[in-house]
Formats: C-alpha cells, structure tokens, sequence
C-alpha cells in the first residue's frame, strides 16, 4: 500500500539532479519548467497516496515505507524509512500543491534573471528537503531534511548574493537556526539516551519508562528547534531580514512551508508533548507573546515585504498557541490555511514589485487595483481571509486557534484577540495604502519628492536581470498571466479553505480525518466552552472589523500615511537586533577584546616570547666564547684533556 | 743491550709536552702544524713501547694506521696553509679568526 509515496520525495530529487546537470542547458525558461513537472508529479504522486489513504479503515492509515539503514553502529540503528499517515500527507499535499504553484509563477518572476536555472535547482532541492521532514518517520531522517531546508533557506535567502544585504540576510538566517538546530540536537542525545531509538512511533511506545524531567526536557529542546525554524520569540529575527531573497522563495519557504516545520514536529510529537504537562503552557505561552510582539511590530513597517513577513511570524505564533493549548488539529487547519493566503499574500507582493520597478516602500504606491487588477483582487481575498472575516478560511481556522486558547486561558485567548485586531488593522492599512488611496508614485515621479521615510528596503532590487523602464517610476502594470494564474488559484483556496473544517457536525473533514494522529493528545475542550464557540466567533469577527475599521478611519478618510509608528519598531526586527547586539555581541565582543588584546597578546605571546628570549640571550653569551682564535680552542682542548686524564687517574685510585 | 722502556716513555712525555706548549703558544701556522706533528710522533713512540714491553704485536699495527691518517692530514693541512699564503702576506693564526662567533 502507499507505493507511490517513495515517488513523493523522490520526484524533486531527480529534478535536482537532472537542473544540476542540465540546468543551463535548459536555460530560461526550461530549467523552470523541468522543475515545475517534477514538483507538479509529486503533487499528483501525493494526491495519489492520499486518496489511496482515504480509501482504507481510519486507523489502518499509517503505513511505514522502509527506505534504507542509514546508520548502523552497535546497538545504535538508524533506518530511513518514509512514515506515511493522515498528518505527513495533509502536510506533504500542501507543500506540493502550493510549491507547484509558486514554482509556476517562478517561471515568470525570475524570467530574464541571469542565474535562472540556479534560483531552480534550489527549489527543487527545497522541496526534496521539504518532503524529507515531512514523511521520515524518525528523529535524525527528519532533522536532515530539516538542515536541508535550512541550507536552502539559507541558499534562497542570500540568491542575489551580489547584494550586501541579501548576503548578510543570508548568515543571519542560518547563524540564527544554528541555535535552534542545537536544541533539536540536544533533544535527540537525551532521547537516544533515555529510551534507546530514534523512531518516532519506537519513542512514543518507549516512553513509560522515563522520568517526567527528562520528557519535559526533551519536549522544551524540540521547542527550542521548532522556535529557531518557524522564528518565535526570541529567534524570530533572522525572518524579516530573510525577504531579501526573491520573492517567490518568501512565499515557499518563509511563509507556507518550511518556517511552519516547527509547527510540524510539535505535532508529530504530540504524544510526548502530551506527557509534558507543564511544556505545553510554555509553548502557548510564547506562541501568544510571539503573535502579539510580531503584530504590534508589523503595524509599522513600511517595506511591503516586511509586513507580511511578521504577520508570518505572528500567525505561526497563533499555531503555537494552539499547540500549547493542545489543539493540534487547529494548529495544523491554520497552518494549511496560511499557507493559502500567506502565500498568496507573498506573491501578490512579488507581483506588486515586478509591477512597480521593485519599489518596496508601501507608501510611494497607491490606487494600484486599478493598474493590476488581478493582483489587487487576489491580494483583497488574501487580505480578508489573514484578517478572519467570514466567510474567507482565515476566520475558520483562527476560531478554532482561539477557542483553544480560551479553554486553555482567557488570558491567552484575549492576547489572540487583540492580535487579530492587530492583523486585521496593519493588513487593512498594507492594503489601503498599496492598492486604495491616491497615486502617490505618480507624484513623485512629478514633483521629485520621496517619501516621509526613507526606503529600508532594496532600491536596486533585481535591477541587474530587469533594465529599468525608461523613468524611475513608469506606469505600474500587471503581471503576466505566468503570474496571475498562481495568484487566483490561491485566491480561491483562500477564500474557500475553510471548507476544510467547518465548525458543523460533519463537515469536520480535517478533523476526522486527523483524529486518530491525535487521539492520545487532542486535548477535549471543557464542557460549556464549545457552547462559547459561537459568542467567541462574533467577538472575534467584531476584532476583525474593528482593525479593519481603524485602518480605513485613518488610511481612507483622515488619509494620513503614520499612525502608530514609533522608530523603535522600524529598527532592525522591531528593536530586537538592538537588543541582542547589546546582550550578546557587546559581552562577546569583550571577551573577544580581552582574548585577542590580553589573553592571547600577554599570556600566550608572552610565554612564546620569552621561550624565544631566553634562547636568544644564552645564544648571545655562548657566542663570546668562539672567539676564533685558534690557540684558545687549542687551550680549550688542554684543559678538557687534563680534566679528564686527572679524573681518570682520580678513579684509579692512584 | 737494551733500554728500559719507561725511558722511550719519558722521551714521548717530552716530545708530546714540547709539541702542546709549542701549539698554545706559537703564532705562526706552519710552526703550530709542527708541533701537531709533535704530538702525533710522540703518541706513536708511545705506541710502540708498550707493544715492546706488552709483547702485543697491536699496537706498531696501530701506528701504522696513525701514520697513513697523519700524511693524509699532512695533505689537508698543508694545502689549506698554501692557499692561506696566496691569499695574504704572513700566517699568523691569531689574524685568521673569520669564523669567530
């Protein structure tokens, strides 16, 4: 059962290899297209599996489909083998089906790069990553794809390497999930050493035996690796500089698939977790504060891109929170949910700067529906849908995350609403100021004046594979239909991806369907708080419009540009790279000081150098006596002579 | 008749003595090469006495091969002093001391 899920992986492998070898022969647009068939035959290979799947028992759904041994030393056995189950297809559809997408509109972003074939190899190698993470059936199978998507992350991020930002973007992205990826690790010693295997479903049997400290440990290190890859507080910083990469690779990996890879291992290990007690209210804990921290930062970005970027992070927090609150199966509807609309969002965004000549800053746009029509429509569902307003796929999942949340605290569940006001107002004020509003870019262009704020961003985006049009700011215009076609298919799904799991009876497909994954762990909502979900729904629809509301109040009528805008939250990451630079760079730097200048300079020098000085002072009192007169050597010869016959007759006893 | 052989002995001290002191504090090359010489001889009439008085044919053997060594250092020696007198006026040991430290 479940062969063609070998192919899953394996089709973008191939495409690797085969872009890696053929990739400039293909050229612009072949490479593309190569890439675009292998990722679009997983989808179908998925798809496949999936119905394959759906037509078995619910619980005889789990298949595990052996690979290879990877490691066998000793007692110590790693097999590569794909776990396939209702949780790693729902994520490896998405993560096809979506990277499809994006890989087709690719094609018609990067046309005319002059590392086209390039930027296509690294997708493919992503999505082989991707998949890997997502179907090992173990620990260590698992964190290689995860390293894997973290070298392409990495790779995507710094793609136009030429640019200094991009590159530095780069580093920061992979230093930061170094962090992470340590937690990860350590988690894995500590499990080999208390339950003896690395298998996830080996691991949930053996996990009686151990202490309660040692599984809440485990499960805060693999929070710690989930933190680093899907950017919660505190390492969530490498991801807003991350959008220095294109931007279909935001859209792929910085916003639907990889960065929710975090999100994906918590609940695979749902069972440990559910034996963590106490981990869980952590992870819910900073799920919330991280939502809330991103959403507060992103109400005063102005680069386009950024913007969106930490409304990813905020969302992800909001997934966290379910997670913490023990919701996997809201945790894992949003997580699909956003990756409709987030990255619909992204690529409208990407199409919005190919429009436009690569401007980022969102107040030198405005009154651009109606040069990009499709654009600007795709971008309003998108909008809707991030901002949970019925009946858009957004609200849906939001409203289980926050039902959750209530029944595990209102206090958590009060943070996510203000959040969602939050979301709802910087997306309104995103969309009212790019695609509503007065041509400001036409202004510009006219009287010569910028913006009341400098461009953060990346002036010379793309500038070397795109001449620019003859005036700076040309006539914004639609994408081509390479484009748009992504764009409204995403569109559709998400407006209509809520009908995944529909809050009646049985239209619950998502949940039924993930029920037996979560059986142990799924935490029952408290009697009386599902009869809440309705009142829940309205609160939470009047935060929506209310954030809405603010936004047109003070972007549509006052029409003013800054609202709520300190410069605090315009330094890098909202002030937090402010904060690290203090708390880790500036002791660093000291101890680094007192090693280079002190340490190394006084003590290890210094006892290299006076090893040396030594030397040289004997060698220089040694050298007065060669005098090189031959009678005080002759001398030197008659006295050693006399010595020895005097110690010679000593001996004798004469 | 025939001497005792402490007094081949003695004359060796002697000769060995003469050439040491003639060593430390003679100044001029050739002479220094002399009393090396000297020395050389005087070890030689050392040998052959005790292989006269030990009745052990080893030790004239030995001063076979002292002699062949001593010639052959003759050779050096003085083809090294020669090339010393082409290349400057006297001999003098003390003026050639280039290779001090």
């Amino acid at each position: 059962m479940a062969d063609l899920a070998y192919l899953i992986p394996a089709l973008p492998l191939a495409g690797f290899l085969a872009l890696v070898v053929l990739g400039r022969r293909a050229g612009d647009p072949g490479a593309g297209w190569l890439a675009t068939t292998a990722i679009g035959l997983a989808f179908l290979a998925t798809l496949a599996t999936f119905f394959e799947l759906l037509g078995q028992d619910s619980h005889h759904r789990e298949v595990t489909k052996p690979l290879f041994t990877w490691i066998a030393a000793g007692g110590f056995e790693v097999k590569a083998a794909l776990l396939v189950d209702q949780l790693s297809i729902t994520m490896a559809l998405f993560v096809t089906g979506v990277g499809t997408l994006i890989h087709l509109y690719s094609v018609g972003y990067m046309k005319g790069d002059e590392h086209f074939p390039r930027f296509f190899v690294y997708l493919n190698l992503f999505a082989f990553s991707m998949l890997v993470l997502v179907l090992s059936d173990s620990f260590l199978f698992t964190f290689l794809g995860w390293e894997g998507v973290g070298a392409c992350s990495y790779l995507l991020i710094s793609f136009w390497f030429e640019r200094d930002t991009a590159a530095t973007a780069g580093k920061k992205a992979f230093v930061v999930n170094r962090v992470g990826d340590f937690g990860f690790m350590i988690a894995m010693f500590l499990l080999f050493s208390t339950v003896g295997t690395l298998t996830y479903n080996e691991v949930f049997e053996g996990l009686e035996g151990v202490s309660h400290a040692a599984i809440v440990a485990i499960a805060l290190l693999l929070f710690v690796g989930a933190c680093g890859k899907s950017a919660q507080l505190p390492l969530f910083v490498w991801l807003p500089d991350a959008m220095e990469g294109p931007s279909p690779v935001s859209a792929l990996i910085h916003a639907a698939t990889m960065v929710t890879a975090g999100v994906y291992l918590m609940a695979r290990v749902s069972p440990l977790l559910a034996e963590a007690g106490g981990a869980l209210t952590v992870i819910a804990v900073v799920g919330a504060v991280t939502a809330l921290v991103a959403a507060v930062i992103a109400c005063a970005q102005n680069d386009i891109k950024r913007v969106l970027a930490y409304s990813t992070i905020s969302q992800l927090g909001y997934m966290f929170l379910a997670v913490g609150s023990g919701a996997y199966i809201a945790a894992v509807f949003h997580m699909v949910t956003h990756a409709f609309f987030k990255a619909l969002l992204f690529l409208g965004a990407g199409s919005v700067m190919h429009g436009m000549n690569d401007e980022l800053d969102m107040k030198r746009m405005g009154a651009l529906r109606r040069w990009m029509p499709i654009t600007g429509a795709t971008f309003i569902v998108g909008w809707l849908a991030i901002a949970g307003v019925p009946p858009f796929s957004g609200f849906w999942s939001k409203d289980d995350v926050l039902l959750a949340a209530y029944d595990k605290s209102p206090v958590l569940w009060a943070v996510g609403l203000f959040t969602a006001l939050l979301t709802a107002y910087y997306m309104g004020r995103q969309v009212f100021l790019v695609f509503f509003g007065d041509e400001r870019w036409r202004r510009e262009e006219q009287e010569g004046v910028h913006g009341n704020e400098p461009s953060r961003g990346r002036p010379e985006e793309r500038s070397e594979a795109e001449p620019p049009a003859e005036g700076s700011h040309s006539e914004p215009h639609e994408s081509p239909r390479l484009m748009t076609v992504p764009m409204i298919v995403l569109a559709a799904l998400a407006a209509l991806g809520g009908l995944l799991n529909l809050p009646f009876g049985k239209l619950k497909f998502l949940e039924h369907w993930l029920e037996p994954v979560f059986e142990e762990a799924e935490h029952k909502l408290a009697p009386g708080v599902e009869d809440l979900r309705l009142v829940l729904a309205l609160v939470a629809i009047a935060a929506g419009a209310g954030g809405i509301a603010l936004a047109y109040a003070i972007f549509m009528r006052a029409k003013r540009l800054n609202a709520f805008e300190p410069a605090v939250l315009q330094r890098g990451s909202g002030g937090f790279d402010d904060l690290y630079s203090f708390l880790v760079e500036r002791p660093g730097r000291v101890i680094a000081n007192f090693t280079a200048f002190v340490f190394d300079a006084r003590i290890v020098d210094g006892l290299v150098n006076g090893a040396a000085s030594v030397v040289r002072m004997g060698g220089s009192q040694l050298r007065k006596v060669q005098t090189g007169y031959v009678r005080n050597y002759a001398l030197g010869v008659t006295f050693g002579a006399a010595l020895l016959l005097g110690y010679a007759l000593l001996r004798m006893g004469v | 008749m025939s001497l005792d052989g402490s007094w081949y002995l003695c004359l060796a001290a002697a000769v060995f003595t003469i050439g040491a002191v003639g060593l430390l504090v003679r100044r001029n090359v050739l002479v220094m090469f002399m009393c090396v010489e000297l020395m050389l001889n005087a070890v030689n009439l050392t040998l052959v006495t005790f292989a006269r008085m030990l009745d052990d044919i080893g030790g004239q053997a030995l001063v076979f091969f002292v002699l062949v060594v001593a010639a052959a250092e003759v050779v050096v020696g003085l083809g090294i002093i020669v090339a010393i007198f082409r290349r400057r006026a006297g001999a003098t040991a003390d003026d050639l001391h280039l290779l001090r430290g």
